[in-house]
């Protein structure tokens, strides 16, 4: 592994892989989709009086999150298996570049496609939120515990990119060395678990052995905690998200990103591409 | 200083799910390429041909021994920058056009600008791609894409030009101009190193040639060291013959009737053709000409990837490097 990595290499590759990442349709359709569930949000709050505008934010952020995580994960997968499948990584390798710099300039050719798209997202829920929010009388909304566009909502959307970008690391981890169908369900299996590392953490209270207990202490400093970056409950019922909380959680993010592109790229160093 | 060095360059590959053994792709293989030499690596499929560059452009990694590109070690960034390579049968990205994806090359090469869209416009034009500069990869054929393929190779004006299988896919207009452009390349002081299991493309390219089959090294030389040195015999034609001759006669192979009075005769390679033609004459009959026959290329490859299939890959590796990792 080349421990020198050129910023504009990296750069070029990540600009190419934006490139390729926004015309594929299978993205313009994830993130059409999206946007109508977040449409489709503002018909399902008309099922809970008084809850409408909590309804539209709570479904609208699932929606940005979730559709992300394809995103995140199905154009991940691909990003170096196809390449090496196609076996377009061998005129690729060629180039003036070490396999740590293609590793790297992916992750952010994609991260910087997961922002437009979260970006995208995030302005057509605030529109639908604006929407709505005008055409409410100004007596009920007086009700709301916070004004249908609450600025938070960039924290919000901020920390849902900032988990896609450690689903992101851990597509491309398990692309290096297995086939696309084996990333795709470990990924999918690890960012499942990372929804419960609170549980994990928690799991010595509830356990008399210590073997278990130490595993499973363990193992929530090994696999990736995805809790933290989900704030959609702060955000809709207008609790405060606190700056350093959010500084704390994308350290970890980028920590963890860190670690995983390295422990990528020294696996993918070695392998033959047969 | 070597364009190209091998040193005991060998590759084993893992076969097998349950229990993989090792299968040796390439056995031992030194070389040296010199610069400006057009070097043909020719081989039967699964030769070891693919594995010989793959190795050289570190997509795999040997076994044993070593390997240095431009007195510079594989895998050196600077090293990378003075080489172009071709590998076979192409694949880019679809959703790019030809245009882009040279862009994007040139531009890990650090071209910018006006220079980079030149040497861009420049490439495309000489591979005749030309008016196909926006259209998006997908909608091309594997042909187009083989023009591609070589225009991205050729886009850092490289010292040392790698061609796995460059003609590949292409049509005989294509592959006259592959051929050309190879002689450009050669007649520009570079150094082009490809592969073919097409004799006719090393016969009219090649300064000097290396034969591997099975995984080693056959022969390597230039193409009249390698053929002239294997005399076949002699082609002796007479004619105003009042009878044909006899096959059965001292140092003669057999006798073929061209025309009336007219007979080729194919003489053994160690019988004196002068005093063959006095005893084969001695009862009439004039002399027309006597040529000498040489192997062609076809001859020597045919013999030597016959005498390299009697070998087993699987019984060749040592038992140390059976022990070892594929690395």
């Amino acid at each position: 592994m080349s421990a020198m990595v050129s910023v504009p290499t990296v750069a070029r590759i990540a600009a190419n892989v934006f490139k390729e990442s926004v015309r594929d349709k299978v993205l313009y359709s994830i993130v059409l989709f999206a946007m109508l569930v977040i449409a489709a949000s503002l018909l399902l709050s008309q099922l809970t009086a008084g809850q409408e505008v909590k309804i539209i934010k709570d479904l609208g952020l699932s929606a940005i999150s979730l559709f992300g995580h394809f995103i995140a994960i199905f154009i991940g997968i691909g990003l170096v298996s196809k390449e090496v499948e196609r076996r377009s990584i061998y005129a690729l390798l060629a180039k003036p570049m070490s396999r740590t710099e293609l590793l790297i300039g992916k992750f952010f050719g994609l991260l910087s496609t997961l922002t437009v798209n979260v970006t995208v997202m995030t302005v057509a829920l605030v529109v639908v939120l604006a929407v709505y929010g005008a055409l409410t009388p100004p007596d009920l909304a007086k009700a709301w515990e916070a004004p249908a566009t609450d600025p938070r909502i960039v924290v919000a959307a901020f920390l849902i990119l900032a988990e896609l970008a450690v689903v992101t690391a851990i597509a491309i981890f398990f692309s290096t060395f297995t086939s696309p169908v084996l990333a795709a369900a470990f990924t999918f299996g690890l960012v499942i678990v990372g929804q419960f590392g609170a549980d994990l953490k928690n799991f010595e209270q509830v356990v008399e052995s210590a073997p278990v207990a130490w595993i499973a202490r363990g193992l929530y400093y090994l696999l990736p905690n995805l809790a933290p970056f989900d704030v959609k409950s702060q955000f809709v019922h207008a609790q405060p998200i606190a700056p350093s909380y959010v500084a704390l959680t994308v350290g970890y993010g980028a920590l963890y990103v860190s670690a995983l592109l390295s422990l990528a790229a020294l696996l993918f160093s070695r392998r033959d591409f047969k | 200083m070597s364009a190209i060095e091998t040193h005991a360059l060998a590759k084993d590959y893992k076969v097998g799910f349950w229990r993989p053994r090792p299968y040796r792709a390439l056995d031992g293989l030194t070389l040296s390429v010199e610069p400006g030499e057009v070097f043909g690596f020719l081989g039967p499929n699964g030769a070891g041909k693919t594995t010989t560059l793959k190795l050289l452009m570190q997509l795999v990694y040997p076994t044993s021994g070593t390997a240095s590109i431009l007195g510079r070690p594989l895998g050196d960034l600077e090293m990378k920058r003075r080489i172009g390579f071709l590998p076979e049968n192409p694949y880019f990205y679809d959703y790019l056009t030809a245009e882009e994806l040279l862009t994007y090359f040139a531009g890990l090469f650090g071209y910018k600008g006006e220079d980079r869209a030149k040497r861009v416009g420049r490439l495309l034009d000489e591979v005749g791609l030309g008016a196909e500069r926006r259209l998006q990869l997908r909608k091309f054929s594997k042909g187009m894409i083989q023009r591609v393929g070589l225009a991205q190779t050729l886009i850092n004006d490289p010292e040392v030009i790698f061609l796995d299988e460059p003609m590949s896919g292409l049509d005989p207009l294509g592959r006259r101009d592959v051929r050309a452009l190879i002689l450009r390349l050669r007649d520009e002081g570079r150094t082009v190193f490809f592969s073919s299991h097409i004799l006719s493309d090393a016969e009219s390219l090649c300064s000097r040639i290396a034969i591997v089959a099975k995984g080693r090294l056959m022969s390597t030389g230039t193409l009249s060291d390698l053929i002239t040195a294997q005399l076949k015999g002699w082609e002796i034609t007479l004619e105003n013959m009042p009878q044909a001759p006899p096959e059965s006669h001292a140092g003669v192979r057999g006798v073929t009737a061209i025309a009336a009075g007219r007979y080729a005769v194919d003489a053994l390679p160690a019988s004196d053709p002068l005093r063959l033609v006095r005893e084969l004459t001695a009862n009439g009959g004039r002399l027309v000409s006597i040529v000498q026959v040489h192997d062609t290329l076809e001859d020597l490859f045919v013999r030597q990837v016959d005498q390299a299939s009697g070998t087993d890959r699987f019984a060749q590796v040592p038992p140390a490097a059976a022990a070892g990792g594929t690395r």
